[in-house]
């Protein structure tokens, strides 16, 4: 008989004073006693109206009844037979607009806490089984692979696991793109992501940190290198300022370059690590995405004693996942909701205040959101010392620019055929947020599979030739 | 890793290395500069590619310590390596075949500086320089600058060596005795480039200046670096760093390069422990 209960059975967490001054991880997981009695509230439903609703298919019922019965192992094959990063999906995942949105038990109640069991049997399968990847025997043919956030590793892992000598070119010192240098530690430990990122590295693949393509090497030079593809999956890293006066003065940071300092260079631990970042007391982010909630509740734990989300539409529109708005808010953030910025004053080149004027909502726009306009006269100012932009990125056009015939489209989003994922440019694939602008982790992780697996079938054809 | 193939003190405080990078040395180009990481827990810090050798797949940084990290560098010797070191990064110089061009190199800026009159003098461009510095002691590269420049020019601020003042004091004398020039390329402090233009723009002589503000990725990411430029938000790791001098508010990229001081101060006294 399954568990009828409304509720999904609760998660620990920090209690919110506590982790507000500190970065250790805010959700304590499941045991196996609590994973295994919330598992038993999945009705096995025959027609698993979850899995659709799973950007890579994840075989929802079937890793939950493996854990239900207590045989981790087997969970954690099926889960990873379609996700080779749970442990990283099962905490990021926006869970309420994708798979627990189409569970049949939420149509009263709580849906099943897929994204949690998700993360219990990853979580539990690193620390007990630990099972070595098996390397596949390799066919010789070269696969470069550009950038290493999940778009890049998933591609990676699913072209060494065919026996492709994969080679990955990353920008950056770490590998993980956004998962490393934009989610912070609290809500994505870094010694996990690099876990999650080793076991696909384990099946084969060459790494190239520090090495820029567009910069250091071209797309022209890998083809000439005897790469026989190349997967583009360099996420769109580029932040979008306001072009507001004041942007300029100290003290006002993309939510990029806040987030980078603090998570990637580990600003947090300064001075044992020798990255400064100067949070202020007073600190408003701009946005209201989940980027702008990382932002606001780092912010909190650098110290700062007041943080404000200023964001122009209302509560119900904010993009972030709920479960991080929620959080935000019992960490103190405050929320100044139909309100944006006009301008900043500074005093002697720092950040002393922002203007602000308050919004109405208006008519549906193209996104089908109620556009915000403005109420005129309603102008008022806030006293700050730090303003985060969090407001959106878009690709970094540097690969565009040295790539001749590489199609982007007016947003500078590289062009792919939606059902193979190649460029204007043959053997040229791409795809994640350097395709569809900022998305989620999930669906970049799918674009690279897809990428994957056209990319195998026309080399095999080719081969065959 | 990167190994440091060798190592070269200049003076007191400026140091020069070679560093083993086939990625950088295989497409480098003047006016280009490289980030780098010393240890984990380190500092990405930018610096300019004085000079490369693509066949020996290393190239050149020269460096004044003046803080943290630069120190770290100058206690590493040759046959240590360097944790991280990317590049090339930013614009190459825009080196136009010009009849002839002024250099004018403040301090360590002469390092930057090199490379560029070095490939203008390959490209048969007759090319003046200044070099300036606080005293003899801090004038770097006088040797490397004769080989590829028709005169070189020196000030410093005790006289000792050249005339005693400022480089903008030699470059109003040229001016003034009727020199003229097609360029003036000046790498130096932002207070030295500034003085520059105030001599340079009145005449209207172009005038190359390269900034330096603080940078993380170098890649165009994070946006900390970002200067204005005839009134447009630049990106100087991207867009630059190489700017036209006249276009450029010095004002604001001083104020920005002032941000961390106070912690910078306090990063190199500590000594640090691991937090808990
Ligand atoms: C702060 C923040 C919070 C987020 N929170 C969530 C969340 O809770 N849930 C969720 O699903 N999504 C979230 N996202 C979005 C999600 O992280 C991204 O959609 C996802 O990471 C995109 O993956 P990607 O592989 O396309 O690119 P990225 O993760 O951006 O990785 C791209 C990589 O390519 C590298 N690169 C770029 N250019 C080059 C080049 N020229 N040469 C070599 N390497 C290059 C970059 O350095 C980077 O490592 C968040 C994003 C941010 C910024
Ligand atoms: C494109 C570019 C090229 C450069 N080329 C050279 C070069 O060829 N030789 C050379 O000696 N110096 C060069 N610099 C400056 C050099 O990066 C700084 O001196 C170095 O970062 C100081 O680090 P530190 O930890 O030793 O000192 P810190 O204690 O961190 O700082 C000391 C001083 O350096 C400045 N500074 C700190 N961090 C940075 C940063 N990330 N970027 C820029 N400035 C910073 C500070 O404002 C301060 O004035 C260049 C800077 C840029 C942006
Ligand atoms: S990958 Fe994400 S969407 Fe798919 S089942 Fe797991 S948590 Fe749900
Ligand atoms: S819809 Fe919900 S109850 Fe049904 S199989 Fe999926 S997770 Fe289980
Ligand atoms: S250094 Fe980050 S954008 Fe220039």
């Amino acid at each position: 008989m399954a568990n009828m209960s409304l509720h999904k059975v609760k998660m620990k967490e920090v209690d919110p004073v506590v982790r507000s001054g500190n970065f250790e991880e805010v959700a304590m997981g499941y045991t196996l006693e609590e994973a295994m009695e919330e598992a038993t509230r999945c009705l096995q439903c025959k027609h698993k109206p979850c899995v659709s609703g799973c950007p890579v298919n994840v075989r929802i019922p079937e890793f939950i009844e493996a854990l239900a019965a207590g045989d981790i192992e087997t969970a954690y094959q099926v889960l990873t037979s379609e996700n080779k990063l749970p442990a990283i999906c099962g905490r990021v995942c926006p869970q309420e607009k994708q798979c627990e949105e189409r569970c049949v038990r939420a149509i009263k109640g709580e849906p099943v806490g897929v994204g949690r069991l998700e993360r219990f049997v990853a979580d539990y399968y690193m620390e007990h089984f630990n099972g070595k990847q098996e390397k596949a025997t390799t066919n010789g043919i070269k696969v470069a692979v550009v950038g290493s956030g999940p778009a890049s590793i998933t591609c990676a892992g699913e072209l060494a696991a065919k026996g492709y000598e994969v080679t990955m070119f990353e920008a950056l010192h770490e590998l993980g793109g956004v998962l490393v240098y934009g989610i912070p530690e609290f809500r994505l430990p870094k010694d996990l992501v690099k876990k999650e990122i080793q076991k696909v590295l384990d099946l084969g693949v060459q790494v190239h940190k520090n090495v820029i393509v567009g910069k250091s090497i071209t797309v022209e030079d890998l083809v000439e290198d005897g790469f026989k593809s190349i997967f583009i999956g360099s996420g769109a890293g580029l932040p979008r300022f306001m072009n507001i006066e004041g942007e300029n003065l100290n003290g006002v940071y993309s939510a990029n370059e806040f987030l980078t300092r603090v998570n990637l260079m580990k600003a947090y631990q300064f001075p044992y690590t020798n990255t400064p970042v100067n949070a202020g007391d007073k600190v408003a982010v701009v946005g209201g995405g989940n980027v702008a909630m990382d932002a606001a509740r780092t912010a909190k734990r650098l110290g700062a004693s007041e943080v404000h989300i200023v964001y122009r539409r209302s509560e119900e529109e904010l993009p972030a996942r709920l479960e991080e708005v929620h959080h935000a808010k019992e960490e103190g953030i405050l929320f100044d909701l139909l309100t944006n910025p006009v301008s900043i004053q500074g005093e002697n080149g720092h950040v002393a205040g922002m203007t602000c004027i308050r919004m109405k909502l208006g008519e549906p726009d193209e996104s089908g959101r109620r556009s915000p306009v403005e109420d005129p006269g309603s102008e008022f100012s806030m006293p700050m010392d730090t303003v985060v932009i969090a407001i959106g990125q878009t690709p970094n056009p540097l690969i565009k620019n040295t790539t001749v015939g590489l199609s982007v489209n007016r947003k500078g989003c590289i062009v792919v055929d939606e059902e193979s994922m190649e460029t204007s440019l043959e053997n040229v694939y791409a795809g994640g947020d350097v395709v569809t602008g900022a998305a989620t982790v999930i669906l970049a992780m799918g674009a690279g599979k897809k990428a994957a697996e056209a990319i195998h079938a026309k080399l095999t054809q080719q081969t065959q030739e | 890793m990167y190994e440091i193939v060798s190592k070269k003190k200049i003076n007191e405080q400026v140091e020069m290395m070679e560093i083993k990078a086939p990625f950088v040395a295989r497409r480098c180009e003047p006016g280009q500069f490289v980030i780098l990481r010393v240890t984990e827990t380190g500092e990405r810090i930018p610096l300019t590619i004085a000079d490369y050798d693509r066949e020996k797949e290393t190239v050149s940084i020269i460096y004044q310590v003046v803080g943290k990290t630069t120190q770290m560098l100058s206690g590493m010797e040759a046959g240590e390596s360097l944790l991280d070191f990317v590049g090339p990064l930013g614009k190459a110089s825009d080196l136009k075949p010009h009849k002839r061009v002024l250099g004018i190199g403040g301090g360590v800026g002469a390092a930057p500086l090199y490379p560029q009159i070095k490939k203008l003098h390959e490209m048969g461009v007759a090319v003046d320089m200044i070099l300036g510095g606080r005293s003899a002691e801090y004038v770097i590269l006088e040797d490397m600058f004769k080989e590829v420049s028709d005169n070189v020019y020196f000030a410093t601020n005790d006289g000792s060596k050249g005339i005693q003042g400022f480089v903008t004091d030699v470059l109003k004398t040229l001016l003034v005795e009727g020199n003229t020039y097609d360029e003036v390329i000046a790498i130096g402090p932002l207070i030295m480039m500034k003085a520059v233009v105030e001599i340079t723009k009145p005449l209207g002589i172009k005038t190359a200046v390269s900034l330096n503000p603080i940078m993380i990725d170098g890649t165009g990411m994070c946006g900390g670096c970002r200067v204005t430029v005839g009134g447009e938000t630049k990106f100087a790791c991207v867009d630059g760093p190489d700017f036209d001098g006249f276009q450029v508010d010095f004002d604001e990229c001083m104020l920005r390069q002032t941000f961390y001081k106070e912690k910078e101060a306090h990063a190199c006294r500590l000594d640090q422990q691991k937090p808990e």
